[in-house]
């Protein structure tokens, strides 16, 4: 039986921590130990982009993390992007086009095109697909899902 | 998830002496490096290790650092940071386009060259290119570093060179003469996060109406990245005018053994591999 560590990081900029075992999956500690269930489980094996997270400034599968190299890091989950109860312009731009049908892969969808839009992209529709590649819409509603993120960035440069 | 990390212990160093050290006196504890190959069949319950050697916080072996003749890519840079490089991006393009064929953003920004390098997959993205520019690989240990040749690193399927006290540190990449051409083609499924089902990258260097230098490399065609030195035989010195195609592609056949798996047959592979040839050829005169 391994020792548990304490991990504690910076999520949606409140400190938090939990008493985890230190392969525990990033994803796990996320929706068991703090409830925060808006970032899915998918594949589990970093194919599918379902849990996509923001951790340190970049873009990772929390599936595929495991907690131990979270320690101190500052993470960013879909919760974390509505303030005060008002969606971001990136979730009001998924409303408006019709980004989200089933759901399931909007959580990922919405941090892959968070992390594009801080990088300064999209550029054009094909920098959009490119930096929402590793994100599977089984819905297959992807032009929507484009279209979003590119009026995200025309709307809000 | 069917991996049990309540059974498993993790050591985490603080320095590279320090993971030396330790590897000194545990050479089972497997080295975690950004993990996206090793969580994959740790989740599943399908890796049998259950003590890791986490490096991930080793900042030496992050840094990526051009000289006038050669890039050294520390073992932990991520394919991100590969891809973002000035020197790399103007010099060494394949290296680039093979970051940028490797998973998708959120595997880039994540998994680290040398993590690929150790896990040893023969379907990796990297190593073609690696080969074609024949780089070096750095082995350290608590007795001292040794260079050699990235083409001597995998010894068979899965299977490298390292001792079991040694940690890969470095991978140096000499810069090719200026006025050279690049190639780097992926075949996958998809063009994002498939596993490819070969690739071949490709230098070579026209001078005065001939093929004065040509080097190929083909991944997902062996046990191992392999280059391909009998097709690379019959094309040095070759006019570009009147290349020898046929017998390029009859020769690379000898360089390669592919195999029947899940993602592609091994018919399909010898005759992609000769088509890849050809457009690599088309491409580089």
């Amino acid at each position: 039986m391994a020792e548990k560590i304490l991990l504690w990081m910076t999520v949606n900029g409140e400190a938090r921590s939990a008493e985890v075992f230190p392969m525990a999956r990033l994803l796990d500690v996320i929706r068991e130990d703090w409830g925060l269930t808006g970032t899915k489980e998918g594949c589990g094996e970093g194919e599918c982009g379902a849990c996509s997270v923001i951790l340190d400034g970049v873009l990772v599968n929390a599936c595929l993390i495991p907690a131990v190299q979270a320690q101190g890091g500052e993470l960013l989950t879909v919760e974390g992007l509505a303030r005060k109860g008002e969606l971001d312009p990136l979730q009001e731009a998924f409303l408006h086009h019709g980004g989200a049908q089933c759901g399931f892969c909007t959580p990922g969808m919405l941090m892959a095109g968070t992390h594009l839009l801080a990088q300064g992209g999209p550029g054009d529709e094909a920098e959009a697909r490119a930096g929402l590649a590793g994100n599977l819409c089984r819905c297959t509603g992807y032009n929507r899902i484009v279209d979003a993120v590119l009026a995200a960035r025309r709307e809000h440069p | 998830m069917r991996g049990q990390p309540s059974a498993c212990e993790v050591h985490t160093p603080e320095t590279l002496a320090g993971a030396l050290a330790f590897r000194a006196g545990n050479p089972d504890w497997r080295p975690l490096a950004g993990g996206t190959d090793l969580m994959v069949p740790f989740a599943a319950g399908r890796l049998g290790d259950q003590r890791f050697l986490n490096l991930w916080g080793l900042r030496e072996l992050k840094g990526i650092l051009a000289s006038e003749d050669a890039v050294l890519i520390g073992a932990l840079a991520s394919y991100r940071a590969i891809a973002a490089h000035p020197v790399i991006q103007a010099r060494l393009p394949n290296l680039v386009a093979s970051a940028r064929a490797t998973g998708a953003l959120a595997i880039q920004g994540r998994g680290t060259l040398g993590g690929n390098l150790v896990n040893g997959s023969p379907a990796a993205d990297s190593p073609p290119s690696l080969l074609v520019y024949e780089a070096e690989v750095e082995l350290a240990s608590v007795r001292g570093g040794r260079w050699i040749p990235y083409a001597a690193f995998h010894t068979g399927y899965r299977a490298n060179a390292m001792a079991p006290d040694e940690l890969l540190t470095c991978i140096r990449v000499p810069l090719p003469p200026e006025g050279g051409v690049h190639y780097f083609r992926k075949v996958g499924t998809r063009q994002a996060q498939a596993i490819a089902k070969l690739s071949l990258a490709g230098w070579a260097l026209p001078r005065q109406g001939r093929l004065a230098e040509i080097r190929l490399a083909l991944g997902s065609v062996a046990p191992v990245p392999v280059r391909a030195l009998h097709a690379e035989t019959v094309l040095r010195g070759a006019p570009l005018s009147a290349l020898p195609l046929s017998a390029a592609r009859e020769a690379l056949q000898a360089d390669i053994a592919p195999i029947d798996d899940l993602r592609s047959s091994a018919r399909y592979r010898r005759r992609v591999a000769g088509n890849l040839l050809e457009e690599a050829l088309a491409a580089l005169i």
